[in-house]
């Protein structure tokens, strides 16, 4: 049963040689995807391309059926799994930060990562920025240590918040990406001239 | 070599939900891209000055007053992984270019600028929230956690709303 290295049925020492081979295929997903390109990546928020949204909604569909699938058949302990804990004011201040940076530098840290491996110039600029904010918020801790910590309703699922089972919320979702995917087709149709030659 | 075309944006999303059902399936982690650079972070300051380290209750969160090295970690070996897989991707599709890519609309000094900024920002916002794009809100919607799809609300409708003030440099 998985999680296999937690439950001991694989040594923890393969943990980094699983880790390494994941990161592979993580990396080459990305790359593929489009999403070592900040002109890909930024498009949804101007309506010529939907990349990043399409991949990233189908790739929560894809993942959430196989957890509970997985669950279904006694395949994985989901109660071993990692689940981010619910600081309501933290996430809330940070979710704006990163979505300003998004806009502002047209990568995030794992798709900047992808684009720095193949020579993109301004995705190694974006990853050394990353460093440098790290280095202002730890520097900063003792100032925002409350705030960081504040309103933590742990690992909070959404499943329990809504009262419904798993595969329901995975119906809705489904639901919820299928329009959306749908929608971004319709508005992809009416923007798709705003594209720009850049010098890639 | 000719460059190839993307690949198809569902099958892409369906390999990458592959991948991550996999991080969980073998070692109960999602896919992260903010923790490693993090822990570069963390190693480099407590290698120039391990006490400013152990004082500091973040940093030391991850060094244990210099009993655990900040970068023996999965999601440290996870982005060596990622770093790999990009450059093997690039390779194999004729995408490998020392370019500074940026829209005709702005010179590619101000584009490097704003990846600076925008790099800054994520870095610290990734700080606050937990996790950035794929770590907190990709693996948090996976698991079904509240705080992954209240990650993902954040970030997608901040970038939204600040992309309007900053259409220039993108088109």
């Amino acid at each position: 049963m998985g999680p296999l290295v937690k439950m001991g049925e694989i040594a923890a020492g393969w943990d980094f040689v699983i880790a390494f081979i994941i990161g592979i295929f993580f990396g080459i997903v990305m790359e593929q995807a489009g999403f070592s390109s900040s002109k890909k990546i930024t498009g949804w928020i101007y309506g010529y391309d939907f990349t990043v949204i399409r991949v990233f909604f189908t790739a929560a569909i894809v993942a959430m059926i196989g957890l509970v699938f997985m669950q279904y058949l006694g395949w994985i302990n989901f109660g071993e799994l990692f689940i981010n804990p619910s600081y309501i004011w933290s996430i809330l201040l940070g979710g704006a930060l990163m979505g300003a940076g998004f806009a502002i530098g047209g990568f995030c840290p794992g798709t900047s990562i992808a684009a720095a491996a193949i020579g993109k110039i301004d995705a190694m600029v974006f990853v050394l920025g990353i460093m440098i904010g790290v280095f202002i918020f730890a520097e900063g801790f003792p100032i925002w240590d409350d705030l960081y910590t504040a309103a933590n309703h742990g690992p909070l699922l959404i499943t329990d918040l809504l009262g419904i089972s798993k595969g329901v919320w995975t119906f809705i979702f489904i639901l919820i990406a299928f329009a959306t995917f749908w929608g971004t087709a319709a508005l992809r149709k009416k923007y798709a001239h705003k594209e720009l030659d850049y010098n890639n | 070599m000719e460059k190839m075309k993307y690949m198809n944006p569902y099958l892409a999303g369906f390999f990458l939900g592959l991948v991550l059902l996999a991080a969980f399936y073998f070692s109960a982690e999602g896919l992260g891209g903010s923790g490693a650079p993090k822990r570069l972070v963390v190693g480099a300051v407590e290698a120039v000055a391990p006490n400013h380290a152990y004082n500091n209750e973040f940093y030391n969160s991850y060094t244990q007053n210099g009993e655990r090295n900040p970068l023996s970690n999965w999601v440290v070996v996870q982005v060596v992984g990622l770093l790999a897989g990009g450059f093997l991707s690039g390779t194999f599709s004729g995408r490998l270019k020392l370019v500074t890519e940026h829209s005709p609309k702005i010179t590619a000094k101000r584009r490097l600028y704003m990846a600076l900024i925008g790099g800054i920002l994520f870095g610290i916002g990734s700080q606050f929230g937990r996790g950035c794009t794929s770590g907190a809100a990709l693996s948090g919607m996976a698991v079904f956690s509240a705080a992954g799809y209240l990650t993902l609300i954040a970030i997608f409708g901040t970038a939204f709303i600040v992309g309007k003030f900053v259409k220039k440099l993108w088109i």
